[in-house]
């Protein structure tokens, strides 16, 4: 468990995936085909086929699902090309 | 239509004159879209110093291109509005490459379509944004049932709609399945 830091103590931390307290949200949308969803979570964040099927199923019956956590950056990155792919992404610092 | 299949490394599916002139209608509507989306910040003094593109800080009017455009961050608008302006740019430049890769790769005249991996992953996102848009004109919210407007009047111009949209889904389905091996 990591304990809270101020926002201002943020900027300080190096970059590591540890330290870095962001993640990617994508949220459930009538219109995205579950095979869409599966194949854009395997082919652009990377995740093996049972990784991508179990989160595309979080997103389908929680309504959400966290699929990647890291540098504020790279969550940007990761957010622009989902957006990019059609899907409905938002990033959130996770505390 | 005969839906995508995979063959020999290629996915490959076949359209009549009449559904090539259609779907090639309809991305180019998202494109238009778009376009009117980019093209609004051209007089940034930013973007003038720098020649970086900037996109708006706010959301789009049209609650179409807001679905094509969502926000990095639903609380925090300060920052929403920041990344808006930084990213915004490239995922409409991601959405006009794939509408544009399926426009050149469908036979105008109709015919068979002959996609690569790379091609075909750009058939799958340019399918998707014109369903996206369907979707909130069609006031969509779950997959299995037409929307109330649609079944209301299964001669009216909605359930037309209607079954673009789900004709568009098959296409889909049937390429991604394709891609992902299940064919």
């Amino acid at each position: 468990m990591t304990l809270p830091v101020s926002d201002s103590e943020v900027g300080s931390l190096s970059d590591t995936a540890e330290n870095a307290p962001w993640v990617v949200i994508v949220w459930n949308d009538p219109v995205n085909l579950m095979s869409y969803v599966t194949y854009v979570f395997q082919t652009l964040l990377g995740h093996p086929r049972p990784v991508a099927e179990r989160l595309m199923l979080d997103v389908h019956h929680k309504g959400r699902a966290t699929v990647a956590h890291g540098p504020r950056d790279s969550m940007e990155s990761i957010v622009t090309q989902l957006h990019g792919a059609g899907l409905w992404a938002t990033m959130a610092q996770d505390r | 239509m005969r839906p995508f299949r995979s063959r020999l490394g290629r996915f490959t599916a076949a359209f009549d004159p009449a559904e090539a002139t259609l779907l090639a209608d309809l991305v180019d509507q998202v494109r238009t879209l778009l376009a009117q989306r980019g093209g609004g910040a051209e007089d940034d003094p930013l973007a003038g110093l720098t020649g970086m593109a900037v996109g708006p800080s706010t959301p789009p009017g049209d609650p179409a291109v807001a679905r094509l455009l969502p926000a990095f961050h639903r609380d925090d608008e300060g920052l929403a509005a920041g990344l808006r302006m930084l990213r915004e740019p490239e995922v409409i430049a991601a959405k006009d490459d794939a509408a544009v890769t399926l426009l050149d790769t469908l036979p105008r005249g109709g015919g068979t379509v002959r996609l690569t991996e790379q091609t075909a992953r750009s058939w799958l996102v340019a399918l998707n944004d014109v369903r996206l848009v369907f979707g909130v004109r069609l006031n969509i919210t779950d997959d299995a049932t037409p929307p109330a407007a649609a079944a209301a009047d299964p001669r009216g111009p909605e359930y037309a709609m209607y079954l673009t949209y789900r004709w568009l889904s098959t296409i889909q389905e049937s390429l991604v399945q394709a891609m992902l091996g299940d064919a």
